[in-house]
């Protein structure tokens, strides 16, 4: 079975040409809006255990596909299914099997880190308290134990984003999704993320969609998807994609891939 | 998911409303100046203006501002309301809603624990917001503060439904300050929180009719007659029809594939 399969997936923007079009189409009913593909025709699968590295620059449509896959937005061509699920018709059993971690920050800063976790677990159905042994290793793991108390808004951007790796991966999720997971961190807390992530995800058999404009966070053993303006530029094992654009790095290989198409 | 784990994910999302009231210490401070400034100043300066005649719930002449604390009540329900909603745009740009969305819970169940436990922080406010008007001698029936209950619970459910539809049809949080001035405050005046709406129909009767109109009014009246052990069956149908309509329409602007969200967001 595989951990994620996505098939012509699509998702387009309505566009006006001035605000007047849009309050003529919402007066009249006729469509005055021409649709901006933020994706287009996308397809991979992504089996357990595996890592799937998603590589664009910023705008590729990284983050669409996860609100998608989320079920934040609604597709409009094409089909999601995680363990089997359809996201569409099925979509509390395929949410049940995510582990998410966003793009943008989405710990509650005025609350410590205990009660942010706690607050996880409820959201989970999950008993925080037959997880607090699990938690208080997890924690100790990355130095935060001593922390549980503190509120969020006192540690650091790196420890942050390390507690919602924690957090993402609490219910024991079968699919881990990152959006540009360490953005903005130094290059000891960056490391620190990606060690984390495959050592658990390796260990448990997760699989992990891993979106990044940092392409060196790609392993040549991993899955790899470069997607630019919306659409797939190349599908492959990451090894396969630098053979096939005659590259000895997957940054050469993306930069091959993406430096003279326009959108 | 089983029973236990809905409950649990309510408890998790009142636990967390909760402790967000609290650590906010200017917005519980905030949150009671309010109705108290309109208690102790503005209730004293229009004692002798604004008198009211003998209407039901009350058996005798009251004092102004024994009239006035079931609306100032309900002030609060709306204002908590309202800031409520406004967490939801919030949580909605910084980020934090999504980990709501994608709770594996229905929509619909995650919206309602939201509101639920919006409706039990604004309950305690109001209940804090009772007890110091008791020590300024308003004093209704101690049955009252119990059937207040419900018609509390029922007009703060009703408000907080109106805010999450309002906040699912805002985009940016800046939007939302030009929309309360055109919600809560239209709603608040043209009620029968600060006069009996005779007054406002003997002054107009398009008002008058406006007011009637008005769900405030009608959530206002239900925690006037439950305080006084009494309840207002027009003023119940009224606010249990409202919270149907505001609700459905929450739960339908919040979906992904139907509501307005998508209808932002998408071809």
């Amino acid at each position: 079975m595989t951990a994620l399969k996505v098939d012509r997936l699509g998702k387009a923007y309505r566009m006006y040409a001035t605000p007047k079009a849009r309050f003529l189409e919402l007066i009249t009913g006729n469509p005055r809006h021409t649709p901006y593909w933020a994706l287009r025709d996308l397809s991979f699968e992504l089996a357990p255990g595996e890592t799937l590295g998603i590589v664009g620059r910023n705008g590729a449509g990284k983050s669409t596909l996860f609100s998608l896959i989320t079920r934040l937005f609604i597709y409009a061509t094409g089909a999601i299914d995680i363990y089997g699920y359809n996201l569409l018709t099925q979509s509390r059993r395929a949410l049940a099997q995510l582990g998410v971690v966003f793009q943008q920050p989405t710990l509650d800063l005025d609350l410590t880190l205990r009660q942010n976790l706690r607050y996880h677990c409820a959201l989970q159905g999950i008993d925080y308290s037959l997880h607090r042994a699990e938690i208080d290793d997890a924690l100790q793991r990355i130095g935060l134990a001593e922390q549980m108390g503190d509120q969020v808004r006192q540690l650091s951007g790196g420890q942050r984003r390390r507690v919602e790796l924690v957090r993402a991966l609490l219910h024991k999720p079968r699919l881990l999704l990152a959006d540009e997971a360490t953005v903005g961190l130094d290059i000891h807390s960056r490391q620190a993320i990606l060690d984390q992530v495959r050592d658990r995800c390796h260990n448990e058999g997760v699989g992990v969609l891993w979106a990044t404009h940092l392409v060196d966070e790609v392993q040549p053993t991993d899955k790899l998807v470069v997607l630019h303006g919306g659409r797939v530029m190349a599908i492959g094992s990451a090894a396969q994609v630098m053979e096939d654009t005659g590259s000895e790095t997957v940054h050469q290989a993306f930069s091959r891939l993406t430096r003279s198409v326009a959108r | 998911m089983n029973p236990r784990q809905y409950a649990r994910c309510l408890g998790g999302i009142v636990a967390r409303e909760g402790l967000r009231f609290l650590r906010q210490r200017e917005r519980f401070f905030g949150a009671l100046v309010r109705p108290l400034v309109w208690l102790f100043i503005f209730a004293a300066g229009f004692r002798s203006v604004l008198g009211v005649s003998i209407i039901p719930p009350y058996q005798t002449y009251i004092l102004y501002e024994e009239y006035i604390v079931p609306g100032l009540a309900a002030m609060i329900l709306l204002f908590s309301g309202m800031q409520s909603s406004l967490s939801m745009v919030y949580d909605r740009e910084m980020g934090s809603m999504r980990m709501l969305m994608v709770s594996p819970f229905p929509r619909w169940y995650l919206l309602l624990c939201k509101l639920v436990a919006g409706a039990l922080v604004s309950i305690a406010q109001v209940y804090l917001f009772l007890l110091i008007a008791w020590f300024w001698e308003v004093e209704p029936p101690w049955i009252g503060y119990l059937l207040a209950f419900p018609a509390l619970l029922l007009s703060s459910l009703m408000l907080g439904a109106l805010g999450l539809l309002l906040s699912s049809a805002i985009k940016q949080l800046e939007n939302f300050a030009g929309v309360m001035n055109f919600v809560i405050f239209p709603m608040f005046f043209a009620s029968s929180a600060l006069y009996p709406l005779w007054r406002i129909r003997d002054s107009s009767v398009p008002l008058y009719e406006i007011c009637r109109f008005n769900p405030f009014t009608h959530a206002v009246e239900l925690i006037r007659f439950s305080l006084y052990g009494e309840v207002s069956w027009e003023a119940l149908a009224v606010v249990l029809v409202a919270l149907g309509l505001f609700l459905a329409g929450a739960i339908i602007g919040y979906d992904p594939a139907r509501g307005l969200m998508a209808r932002r967001r998408g071809v």
